[in-house]
């Protein structure tokens, strides 16, 4: 029997309301809130293994995966079918990660941190030297169909963007299970103390590697999604600088709660396009302040205003 | 449970709000244009500042109703133009996100932009779908018009990369210079990989049997070629052809300069021209450079081109290189289209489809001379290419370009319908090159 908690209620209602959204917000809003969700998911995995102790400067790598496997499933192997493609994308990334977990589970620490960034580093370099897939300049990818079913471009886009929250939706209720269930707290439990746990009995390496997989997946439905709202994907999408973000978004929002991810992402996305808009020649600056003022005074990213909250009223 | 509605309430009617602030409405009396290019990164020093400049100066005097004819009306069409300037920094993706908030949100009138391949080819489709009047001044990928084969709201005013690569190889093989052995040093992306394979497919064609020495492609923003100059300098070719841009061009030059790499060889670079009054001697004479088209030092004199040098060295104090004038180039293309199309009704913004009615095929004239969209269908510009040789005078302290050689459009330019490799290979059919 599944226990049905506030949050999960929460994030539901959220779910559906965001869906509601999609029908009266202007087509430029919704298009921002899609590629928010669909790194949100990303962000998702990286948190997943934050929870776990471990940070990843290489999570673009299954974002990577996730995208090309998108274009390329429509470009080269005539796959159409966007769901379908979403999942291809993801197996391909647990496959990926399934060989690379063997590996990245025996190391910590920034030892991790270094060698999933250069993970992600070998596969730019390889996509970078492919000219058939367009090296730096990427390709496009073509509009897809749902469930057999074609678009026109309005509705395409829309279709996308209830995709987008629907999936985002059900990951996130998904994470909350896992974050609370038994193995969730193994992961908390490795974080706090690796030894203590393998005294119990369990086997860390074997813990992390689910980790490993489960965020592998995670990134590479961002990834799908992204590819498919934008329409194009190149070699940029395993840049380190693109990993750098995922990490960014995820400290902005915390590690407490599965909803941070969400608000984190979708705040990043405001803060810089109006960032952009209003001092087009030093946005970066203003998101490095965001992230200096979230580091110095909400040291537990945004979803610590929501606790301290809670524990005020409590 | 009921607070966790209400808060994600709050972050819905927040975020609503935020959004909802600066739509501004379309008519404001004004044409809006958004303008993209590199601001940061890399790319911002050598091409993206010279062209936001450019873009100012123009700009400013259009409003003012200052520049020559036929430019003489003020703004476009007698309207003020409301430039939204963006940053084209941070990948393909932002610039979809980038380019969808111009459309949607400022609900610009035009767009004018993108010096990266990635961003036009990605912008392209999207330009399209949504119906934004798009000039793309600088990118030059060959796959633009290939991909988006029935154009109808994208034009590219700038030229395409293989055009550079063939008029380079035009103009060793015209000049007399010794060719029997080329070698190349790109960049590792796109950009080089592609450089490369044109200026060795048009050798190839133009001096058969022509050898290969050495290629090198050290990665883009490497800054130290130490090895591989050592490479070049090994293989001893007679040719060393290099697409290097900005900073690691400039760093290419004084690095291979100081250990002799460039004076018993003949080294042409095909954006050479935008450190033209940056090497400052540095760079040994008889270097040949390009601008990517007849833009910044190769521009013809004229009475556009004329005005432009002086405004833009009186406002930035600097000699404008070739993005500015590609910048100005795209400009004056949308307002001569847009003009065409509001023919009779000054102080009003025509409708969309009409301005790219009045873009397809048409002839205007630019700070490079007469520019003809008679390509791609009427969406892309034909231009000749010209290259020279880099002096530079000890006693001014000036730098010129001498033995000048101009290209006509028809002479480098694929015919429509096929690809520049396709061109290259079948031996430039139909190409009219003048004696």
């Amino acid at each position: 029997m599944i226990h049905i908690d506030r949050s999960m209620v929460g994030l539901a209602a959220a779910t559906l309301i965001l869906a509601a959204m999609g029908g009266f917000v202007p087509d430029w809003l919704a298009f921002i809130l899609t590629l928010a969700l669909a790194k949100a998911l990303v962000v998702q995995g990286v948190v997943l293994q934050m929870r776990a102790g471990l940070v990843s400067f290489g999570q673009g790598l299954f974002f990577c995966v996730g995208g090309y496997a998108v274009g390329m499933g429509g470009q080269f192997f005539g796959i159409h079918d966007a769901p379908l493609l979403l999942v291809v994308g993801a197996l391909a990334a647990v496959a990926l990660a399934a060989v690379l977990g063997l590996l990245m589970t025996r190391y910590r620490d920034i030892f991790f941190a270094m060698l999933s960034l250069a993970l992600s580093m070998i596969l730019f370099g390889v996509l970078v030297k492919s000219s058939d897939l367009g090296s730096t300049d990427g390709f496009n990818v073509h509009p897809a169909t749902f469930f057999g079913h074609s678009f026109s471009n309005e509705s395409y886009k829309s279709v996308l963007y209830l995709l987008t929250v629907f999936l985002a939706g059900g990951g996130a209720l998904i994470l909350h299970m896992v974050h609370h269930s038994g193995l969730g707290r193994i992961w908390e439990a490795i974080r706090e103390n690796e030894i203590r746990v393998e005294y119990l009995g369990l086997s860390p390496r074997w813990l992390l590697y689910a980790n490993y997989l489960l965020a592998a997946a995670f990134a590479a439905l961002g990834g799908g999604l992204t590819a498919l709202a934008t329409g194009h994907i190149d070699p940029e999408m395993a840049f380190w600088t693109t990993s750098g973000e995922f990490v960014f978004i995820a400290l902005l929002g915390g590690t407490a709660h599965v909803a941070a991810p969400f608000i984190a992402a979708i705040l990043f996305a405001f803060v810089r396009t109006y960032a952009i808009e209003f001092t087009p020649h030093t946005w970066q600056m203003i998101l490095g302040f965001v992230l200096l003022g979230i580091i110095v005074f909400l040291p537990k990213g945004l979803w610590s205003l929501v606790q301290s909250k809670r524990r005020a009223k409590a | 449970m009921k607070n966790i509605v209400q808060k994600s309430l709050a972050v819905m009617a927040a975020a609503g709000t935020l959004a909802a602030m600066p739509v501004h409405a379309a008519e404001n009396g004004k044409f809006r244009v958004g303008v993209v290019t590199f601001l940061s990164g890399a790319a911002a020093g050598p091409f993206g500042v010279p062209s936001i400049n450019g873009a100012k100066v123009l700009v400013d005097a259009l409003n003012e109703g200052k520049v020559p004819a036929p430019y003489n009306v003020k703004g476009i069409n007698g309207l003020e133009i409301e430039a939204v300037v963006i940053d084209e920094n941070g990948g393909a993706t932002k610039q979809v996100e980038e380019f969808r908030n111009l459309a949607e949100r400022h609900k610009v009138d035009a767009v004018v932009g993108y010096i990266s391949s990635g961003d036009c080819l990605a912008i392209s489709p999207v330009a399209e779908e949504l119906g934004v009047p798009t000039v793309f001044f600088d990118c030059g990928t060959s796959r633009l018009f290939e991909e988006n084969n029935k154009p109808r709201y994208v034009f590219r005013t700038g030229l395409d990369a293989a055009i550079d690569n063939i008029g380079a190889a035009r103009y060793l093989i015209d000049t007399g210079h010794k060719v029997d052995s080329i070698a190349g040093i790109q960049q590792n992306y796109s950009w080089g990989q592609d450089s490369w394979g044109d200026f060795t497919a048009a050798m190839k064609q133009l001096k058969p049997g022509v050898k290969i020495a050495t290629e090198q492609f050290p990665k883009i923003f490497q800054g130290q070629y130490g090895a591989e100059i050592s490479a070049l300098a090994i293989s001893n070719p007679d040719v060393i052809h290099s697409s290097f841009w900005g900073g690691d061009m400039e760093a290419l030059v004084l690095q291979g300069n100081a250990r002799g790499l460039l004076d018993k060889r003949t080294t042409i670079l095909t954006c050479g021209e935008s450190a033209l009054d940056r090497f400052k001697g540095q760079a040994t004479n008889g270097l040949i450079v390009g601008a990517r088209g007849p833009f910044g030092a190769f521009a013809p004199k004229n009475t556009l081109s004329d005005w432009f040098h002086a405004a833009y060295v009186a406002k930035n104090e600097m000699e404008p290189t070739y993005p500015a004038y590609k910048m100005v180039q795209a400009i004056l293309g949308l307002k001569a289209a847009a003009e065409k199309a509001a023919a009779g009704k000054p102080g009003t913004v025509p409708n969309k489809d009409a301005l790219v009615g009045a873009f397809k095929g048409l002839t205007f004239e630019s700070v490079s001379g007469t520019v003809n969209m008679s390509r791609a269908n009427g969406h892309q510009a034909l231009q000749g290419i010209a290259y020279g040789e880099y002096h530079f005078d000890k006693k001014t302290k000036k730098a010129s370009l001498q033995n000048v050689k101009a290209y006509a459009g028809e002479c480098v330019t694929p015919p429509d319908g096929t690809t520049a490799t396709e061109w290259i290979k079948a031996g430039f059919p139909g190409a009219k090159c003048g004696g």
